[in-house]
């Protein structure tokens, strides 16, 4: 199976789960399962390949000029994680399918779950850093929402948020090191960067690109001093934490440093960073977790302690230390997922994970006691367990690490870390299931169904198979995985098995295992010392910084943004100015090169009144009605110097616009104040005058430069006149260029606009629903009403009107292609037809005639123009190709079919549908009660405001 | 000519400028509206002007046609602004409507979605 099919079946298989949960608990948990299954079945498929040494690639440039491929590559380090992740995660959909109760909400675990598993499958598989790193930062946003799953839990919410603010800066932190190492290296491929060892470790940029990585790793992989997420995520459910952090996730950072090793190890800053860390987590971890008394939290500072143990062991540098990590990885995650499903199996069983609440549990619960405590002893290192195996030649590394000239300083401590490690591991047998049976247990325990323990079962299974016959069952995969880590050369020999003879690391092993025997016996009393010592607790350091650049920002937010939108326009205003400014005064000008036309009479008298209107229109702004009247004054000269300047379609466009956009501010005018009170002050009045003047200037200044002169590169328009006629079939340029050339601009258009319709729709049904409707239903006229709202004359002229408007119309769309007009301005046409019914007969007259809904309209001329443009598939040309011929019928004139027209009358009737949406909307705010006729022309000789009020009070 | 066209196009942008500068929604659409007939008219003008030439094709003889591309564009934009001038005017009108009050500044004391 493809790679890309691998890393995208998750993806894919997501939305199954979410579906399915109607159909019931068991198809949605089948159809996680059948994903994950069908996955692992196409990675195993590979499996061949990659034992032969083999490495499977699949290769596809998706941005090729940042850099950015879509490359998989499988070798053996991938395998084994993508092995770990699918077969875990197998394991854990069947597990939680019985540990989730009816309340919660399965289809969305299952598709979270499944969309973290893809983001852990495609980091595994990644060539490509930066694809990578985006699969990277997917797994940490799933992880949020799977440690926050259960939304209710305040504790769950907040381990989601801190999980989510470590491993996310981490992840930044590692992105900017992912970035260097490309430049160095100059690919983002990491077979690439994986060959070149020697310029990376040569490079000034190698410290900070090997800080910025292990950032992002430490904080994903937990590691000191960014442990303290992973305690905190535990309020997830038990399988999210059997999961992600027993098994993959927090094994992400670990698998990248494993990645990376090839080419970050075996420099003395690698050693001390990487092993020294890892050290300290180790121990850490594993004597936190003693004292734990939650069973989750136990297990969680174990998994630090462990991931501690295998970030060392990659950190010493060595071949055969890479090798131990890799069999570690494998022992770890098949023990603590085991650990973790029986800590989740008690919880259920019982209400409680509080250690000090359990005990005596191996009567009640016989099969979780045996899955249970062999888990528990392998993590201990007891033979014939894998963990013991694992752990013994970790030891034996450790005995022979110097740590600044110091043979004894990382033995010491790793037996320190080993000792603690047995002892919680005996704990956790010793005071769950050992002991005398209990009779206050909150809920009466008992072994769960077969398939709550099957999957530690199978597990645990393989703990002790892989003990004793290691080398038999994972002897080709550690080695195939091993070989990938150190990036090729021969393997040091090492040789997995139980028996090594007497070597220090046994001795080390007999020495810890006592001691956990005797630390244990007196744990009562070394519990009440650790509980007296203060120690620094992580979550309130961890608030205190988050809070403390919440107020940071807040302040500095705040500080920028006083509310006030005026004052965020001319902050803008003057900053663009000011940008234009520097252009100017930096940059080069040249002379003009064009003669400018000499302007007529009717020109300058056009000229005198748009400055006069406009100049009107800012002086007497403050009375609405005038400044709109202005308005229209203003677009009526704009289209007739359209016109004058051999632009007649946009002359015919600005004022068919003009008439329904006026109208809009009328219908909205009806419901606000008519007067704009004058509220600033006269500084603030001059200011904005200057700011107004010069940026008037500018532009005024900027496009009379522009016009003087010539283009500077030759423009693409003489192509668009060449071949209008010829390839479009059309002679009207500026039509062709929108329904052909630019047609999937057009196409965008009319979906905005559409979409412009909907957004006011829906504003003002919400509107419409709150308190506003019943203010609006009490609304009494602001303004003296006329006395006969539906003029006779108007009602019968504007209905004589409305089958010429249409035509005209129609008569415009049609000849769109050859003359100047086209679907745009005859759909405006239509809508100021339709509009002028509304306004003559009345709302409630107008919509009772309406029989198709605006939205169909503007969703059918959307689909006819999509269709048009599909057209052209089926002559297998690109979306939106045109085609157009001649008819002749005689005795008719010879006329032209172009597909193009089909496509202008989706323009048509979205603009249709769109303009009438909006005015439509608008005027239902007016709708009362009590205006709506019969009749059309009803006239209403109340003529006083006075006599209007008397009248609705009788 | 233009010298016309460019002392218009900046006495509309610097009016459009002036009148978003206010504090009520109503001056600010007109402010808009006076603001898109500028970018209009100036995207209009960067094809250059010309006198009866219509862009389009004469099939019986060689005449000069204006730039088409820049009315193209123009003619969508025309368009699109009327959307947006209607979106901006029902937002506006709802503001009010909510609140009774049509100040385009947030006040201190009302949250967001007040």
């Amino acid at each position: 199976m493809s790679l890309f099919l691998i890393a995208a079946l998750p993806f894919l298989g997501a939305v199954f789960p979410a579906l399915l949960i109607r159909a019931g608990r068991n198809a949605s948990s089948a159809s996680a399962g059948a994903t994950t299954f069908l996955a692992l079945l196409g990675l195993l498929v590979n499996a061949p390949a990659v034992f032969r040494g083999e490495v499977v690639t699949a290769r596809f440039d998706w941005l090729p000029g940042l850099g950015l491929n879509a490359n998989f590559y499988l070798d053996g380090l991938g395998f084994l994680f993508a092995g770990l992740i699918l077969g875990i995660g197998l394991l854990i959909i069947l597990y939680a399918r019985f540990y989730l109760s009816r309340e919660d909400p399965m289809g969305q675990f299952y598709t979270y779950l499944l969309l973290f598993q893809g983001a852990m499958v495609g980091i595994v598989l990644s060539d490509n850093i930066l694809l990578l790193l985006i699969f990277w930062e997917l797994t940490s946003l799933s992880s949020f929402l799977l440690i926050g799953y259960w939304k209710h839990l305040p504790a769950g919410r907040q381990g989601a948020r801190m999980a989510l603010a470590v491993t996310g800066s981490g992840g930044l932190a590692m992105i900017a090191g992912m970035l260097i190492l490309g430049n160095v290296v100059s690919s983002y491929d990491l077979t690439v960067i994986l060959q070149n060892k020697e310029l990376i470790q040569a490079s000034p940029y190698y410290m900070p690109a090997l800080i910025l990585i292990l950032l992002g790793a430490f904080t994903k992989s937990a590691q000191f001093p960014f442990h303290f997420w992973l305690p905190h995520a535990m309020a997830a459910p038990t399988p999210v934490s059997a999961y992600l952090h027993s098994a993959t996730m927090v094994k992400a950072g670990l698998f990248l440093m494993a990645r990376m090793w090839p080419v970050l190890a075996g420099t003395d800053a690698w050693f001390y960073i990487v092993a020294t860390t890892g050290l300290i987590t180790m121990v850490l971890g594993a004597v936190i977790a003693l004292f734990k008394d939650d069973l989750k939290a136990l297990l969680a500072f174990s998994t630090v302690s462990h991931l501690g143990l295998i970030t060392m062991l990659l950190g010493f540098g060595t071949k055969i230390a890479a090798v131990v990590a890799v069999f570690h990885i494998i022992n770890h995650a098949t023990f603590k997922a085991a650990l973790f499903m029986s800590a989740g199996i008690i919880d259920h069983e019982t209400h409680t994970r509080d250690i000090k609440r359990l005990g005596g549990l191996r009567h009640l619960m016989p099969v979780t006691f045996v899955i249970a405590t062999v888990a528990a002893l392998s993590m201990a290192g007891i033979p014939p367990l894998n963990g013991f195996l694992s752990k013994e030649m970790m030891l034996e590394e450790a005995v022979h690490t110097t740590w600044l000239n110091s043979p004894y300083l990382v033995p010491g401590v790793v037996l320190i870390a080993a000792l603690f490690s047995a002892t919680y591991s005996f704990r956790f047998i010793a005071h769950v299931f050992l002991g005398p049976k209990r009779d206050d247990y909150p809920a009466k325990p008992h072994d769960p169904g077969v398939g709550m323990w099957l999957a530690p079962a199978i597990l645990v299974t393989l703990v002790i198979l892989i003990g004793l016959f290691s080398k038999a069952i994972v002897g080709p995969l550690v080695a195939v995985a091993s070989g990938a880590v150190i990036g090729g050369g021969e393997l040091p020999y090492y040789s997995l098995k139980i028996w090594h003879g007497f070597t220090p690391a046994l001795y080390m092993s007999i020495v810890a295992t006592v001691g956990a025997i005797v630390l244990l016996s007196v744990h009562g009393r070394f519990e009440q010392i650790w509980n007296a010592i203060p120690r620094p607790e992580a979550k309130v350091i961890f608030d205190a910084i988050i809070g403390g650049m919440t107020a940071l920002s807040r302040k500095i937010t705040e500080g920028l943004h006083n509310r006030s939108m005026a004052r965020y326009s001319a902050i803008f205003v003057v900053f663009v100015v000011s940008l234009a400014g520097y252009a100017y005064y930096t940059g080069t000008d040249s002379v003009p090169t064009r003669i400018g036309i000499e302007p007529g009479i009717m020109p300058i008298i056009g000229w005198i009144c748009l400055m006069g209107a406009t100049i009107c229109l800012v002086v007497f702004h403050h009375n609405r009605f005038v400044s709109l009247v202005l308005v229209g004054v203003v677009g009526l000269i704009i289209s007739i110097g359209f016109n004058y300047l051999s632009a007649p379609d946009l002359a015919l466009t600005q004022i068919s616009v003009e008439v329904v956009t006026i109208i809009l501010l009328l219908l909205a005018l009806n419901f606000m104040p008519k007067e704009t009170p004058w509220e600033t002050t006269n500084e603030r009045r001059f200011r904005d005058v200057i700011i107004a003047g010069i940026s008037g200037l500018g532009v005024g200044g900027l496009i009379y430069a522009l016009m003087m002169r010539d283009f500077a590169f030759p423009s693409i328009s003489e192509f668009h006149l060449a071949n209008s006629y010829k390839g479009g079939g059309g002679t009207n340029v500026v039509n062709v260029i929108l329904v052909d050339f630019r047609g999937f601009d057009t196409f965008g258009e009319i979906i905005v606009l559409g979409i412009a319709a909907l957004v006011i729709y829906a504003l003002t049904e919400a509107v419409l629903g709150t308190r506003v409707r019943a203010h609006l239903l009490n609304r009494k006229p602001d303004m003296p009403q006329s006395g006969d709202a539906h003029p006779l004359m108007m009602v019968v002229v504007t209905r004589v009107m409305m089958p010429i408007a249409l035509m005209v119309a129609a008569y415009i769309f049609f000849r769109g292609h050859n003359l100047p007009g086209g679907g745009f301005i005859a759909g405006l046409i239509a809508a100021i037809a339709f509009i002028m019914q509304y306004m003559a007969s009345g709302f409630s007259w107008a919509a009772e005639r309406q029989k198709v809904f605006y939205h169909g309209i503007i969703g059918s001329g959307v689909l006819i123009a999509a269709i048009t443009g599909m057209g052209a598939w089926l002559n297998g040309k690109p979306f939106l190709t045109s085609a157009f011929g001649y008819i002749h019928w005689p005795p008719l004139e010879e006329f032209e079919w172009a597909t193009a027209m089909g496509f202008d009358l989706g323009v048509f009737l979205a603009v249709v549908g769109a303009v009438m949406l909006a005015l439509e909307s608008l005027s239902r705010f007016a709708w009362q009660p009590g205006i709506a006729s019969e009749h059309a022309m009803d006239i209403n000789p109340a003529r006083d405001d006075d006599e209007i009020d008397e009248k609705k009070e009788v | 000519m233009e010298i016309l066209l460019a002392t218009a196009v900046g006495m509309l942008t610097a009016a459009g400028v002036y009148l978003i500068l206010r504090r009520r929604t109503f001056p600010v659409i007109v402010g808009i509206s006076l603001l898109s007939y500028a970018v209009n008219v100036f995207l209009f003008a960067t094809g250059r002007l010309a006198l009866n030439a219509p862009p389009v094709l004469n099939k019986y003889a060689d005449v000069p046609y204006s730039d088409p591309l820049p009315q193209a564009l123009v003619l969508t934009a025309i368009v699109i602004s009327f959307g947006m001038t209607a979106v901006v005017v029902m937002i506006a009108l709802s503001a009010y409507l909510s609140s009774q009050d049509d100040r385009i500044d947030m006040s201190e004391n009302t949250g967001d979605d007040v």
